[in-house]
């Protein structure tokens, strides 16, 4: 049996959903490089994600629109940073635990939304493959790559231009100058306060985005507590990532082929006891985050509140 | 008008008694908007809560029922965050505990003298709980692993685990299917009190004065406060830091896991699915509510157990998701946190004209 592993369809199938659970990583990690670089750690992310789930879902149930129900995530997504940033930029909460009060309220609130207002477990006919012309019909490459959801291209997409603004815009300039040095920041008049609400904000957003991905083009369905820690993984893909848009790619690929492999196993029958096979990222997580500590210095201001004084 | 903040001289000792107290009526009027956007009566839901979880002599011992993992965690989260080690994995630490206990009461049992067998399992259950916090404290203090993400993640994998056991190699046989291991044998059952409670409120009472002991009378509490406060006065006294890290992370573990093994000895009586059920997240707000201080984690811990007690009777008496209190315990935790600044910091509200003035004294 382990050597169905090895067959060419289902090399290509592995592949392939590897890309597509790729993209809840990518948007949660990619938003979260940004708070990080402008040293706020924000962990409500799997919270904000719960939440977007939700509402995406909901959304798109009732209206019959996914765009609407992507655009609704977002929003929601966006309001949670807008909380968040509040408590951490101007009550200068400490970040890691205000983060765990946005987990636990996301958790509750979306369970219970979802208990009060849909009851029973149904689906939505989510975002449909849609073959990019041309590039799909490659063998192989066009099957792994190029016949996945608008949401999974959106979301590579997403890569080069989180770079581009971090590296050679001025608004990275200053997110990435707020994150080393606020103090130098803030006297050559950057407002440390507003770049960090900008980017919490814009991790909300995204994460939002991350939670509508799961629950209304991977999976379909909205459970209760359906993040079950990705929201952290992506937290510590940041740190993999070192920090950069491309090496958060490269993270949120590792994890999603782990997972990719770790469904195909118990597809194909191979006898791993299922929660052994669960616990396959969770382990890697720490794993990789041992081995990225040594290598990239991160944002010397990361957690630290930032108040004028003296 | 301008808004700004003031560092106090002095920190406001008021402010750790009001803070909470206001962070939980806050919660409170949040909830109260929050069940009447869904067409409840808010005042009708509180009252079922506090009837619920303190009317009668039944509700108050299951709020007692509640406070013992909750107090324990609470303690084990309080004194790690003391010295700013930030273990969010007191859950996973309270599973691991609990499998501990269950491996000396499935298997050991027998084995062994029947009163030996409970004090054996509260030794394997905070070993167990020690070594699992020991991973990440070793990580902290040798690699600089950041121990947030990684006290998450050994959550998942304990929670993961004990699910593995009961499922397989340790359900029972003879269950009929149902999934959990054997019940626990006689001798390897904490004594029931009164109703459900166990002798476990007696550890976590007694534990809580132990910890405020070692925290403010003894020279390694003495050291633990001065590193969370002053690392760098610590580190001139010649403190060694990360060894304290190590050395409170195993303390925190094994408090967690003497939750655990109070768990599935004293309630369940065997390995079970209700194990894990949020205890160790819980504990994070009971220890801030607390300040930190472990005579109050007691008091918090209780009140804590009200709060998830009365979530649970809203949903068998009003059909309300018992997510409920989830969500009031996320939002009182965000309270309390920003309502932190009102130690170190005044508020003053100036007008524009004193704008520029106010602005040069405080920047």
């Amino acid at each position: 049996m382990i050597s169905d592993l090895f067959s060419m369809t289902v090399l290509v199938g592995i592949l392939a959903s590897g890309i597509r659970l790729a993209t809840p990583y990518l948007y949660a990690a990619i938003g979260e490089t940004f708070g990080q670089r402008s040293g706020v750690l924000n962990l409500g992310v799997e919270g904000q994600m719960l939440l977007g789930a939700f509402t995406a879902f909901y959304v798109a149930i009732q209206t019959g629109n996914l765009w609407l129900g992507v655009l609704s995530a977002m929003i929601v997504g966006a309001v949670m940073g807008l909380a968040m940033a509040f408590v951490t930029v101007n009550l200068q909460a400490v970040q890691g635990i205000s983060g765990i009060g946005f987990y636990l309220f996301g958790l509750g609130l979306s369970d219970l939304l979802f208990q009060r207002v849909l009851g029973t477990v149904e689906t939505v006919k989510g975002f449909p493959k849609f073959n990019l012309p041309v590039l799909s019909d490659l063998p192989i490459v066009g099957e792994i790559f190029f016949q996945q959801n608008i949401l999974v291209y959106i979301s590579f997409a997403l890569v080069p231009l989180a770079w581009f603004v971090l590296n050679k815009t001025t608004l990275g300039l200053k997110i990435r100058a707020v994150g080393e040095n606020p103090e130098a920041a803030d006297s050559l008049g950057v407002s440390v306060a507003r770049i960090r609400y900008l980017t919490i904000i814009l991790g909300g957003t995204l994460s939002g985005i991350a939670g509508a991905s799961l629950s209304i083009a991977l999976l379909n369905v909205f459970q209760q507590n359906m993040t079950s820690g990705l929201g952290f993984i992506a937290v510590a893909l940041v740190y993999f990532g070192a920090w950069r848009p491309f090496g958060v790619l490269g993270g949120a690929l590792l994890f999603s082929l782990v997972n990719s492999l770790q469904l195909w196993v118990q597809v194909l029958g191979i006898p791993i006891p299922s929660d052994i096979a669960v616990m396959m990222p969770y382990i890697l997580t720490i794993l990789v985050l041992v081995i990225s500590v040594s290598r990239v210095r991160a944002p010397s201001a990361l957690t630290k509140p930032f108040k004028r004084e003296e | 008008m301008n808004i700004v903040l003031e560092r106090r001289l002095e920190k406001a000792r008021w402010a750790v008694v009001i803070v909470p107290i206001a962070s939980f009526l806050l919660a409170l009027v949040f909830g109260a908007v929050l069940l009447l956007a869904f067409g409840i009566n808010p005042l009708q839901a509180y009252r079922v809560m506090v009837s619920g979880s303190l009317g009668d002599q039944y509700a108050l011992t299951e709020t007692l029922v509640k406070a013992i993992p909750l107090i324990l965690t609470g303690l084990a989260v309080a004194i790690a965050f003391r010295m700013l080690f930030w273990n969010i994995g007191a859950e996973g630490q309270l599973a691991m505990g609990g499998i501990g206990a269950s491996y000396v009461a499935l298997f050991l049992s027998d084995s062994l003298p029947d009163p030996l067998t409970i004090p054996v399992m509260i030794l394997m259950g905070m070993l167990a709980g020690a070594l699992w916090a020991l991973i990440p404290a070793l990580l902290k203090a040798y690699l600089e692993v950041n121990e947030i993400l990684t006290t998450l993640m050994m959550n998942y994998i304990a929670i993961l685990l004990v699910e593995y056991l009961y499922l397989g190699p340790w359900r029972d046989p003879e269950g009929y299917g149902f999934p959990g291991s054997a019940p626990f044998p006689q001798e390897a059952l904490l004594p029931r009190l009164w109703g459900r409670v166990h002798l476990g409120i007696i550890f976590a009472v007694l534990a809580a004065f132990i910890i405020w002991l070692i925290m403010n009378r003894s020279q390694w509490g003495y050291e633990i406060r001065l590193i969370g406060e002053n690392p760098r006065a610590a580190k001139y006294a010649g403190i060694d830091a990360k060894r304290n890290m190590v050395l409170v992370m195993l303390l925190s573990g094994a408090l967690s896991g003497l939750a655990g093994m109070a768990e599935v000895s004293g309630i369940a009586r065997r390995l079970y699915q209700g194990l894990t059920v949020g205890y160790g997240f819980t504990a994070i707000i009971v220890a801030w509510m607390a300040n930190l201080n472990p005579l109050g984690v007691v008091f918090v811990g209780a009140f804590m157990g009200a709060l998830t007690v009365g979530g649970d009777q809203l949903q068998v008496a009003m059909g309300i998701p018992a997510a409920v209190s989830l969500v009031l315990q996320g939002a009182i935790l965000f309270f309390v946190l920003g309502g932190w600044v009102f130690i170190n910091y005044r508020i003053r509200i100036l007008r524009s004209g004193k704008q520029k003035q106010a602005g040069e004294l405080n920047e």
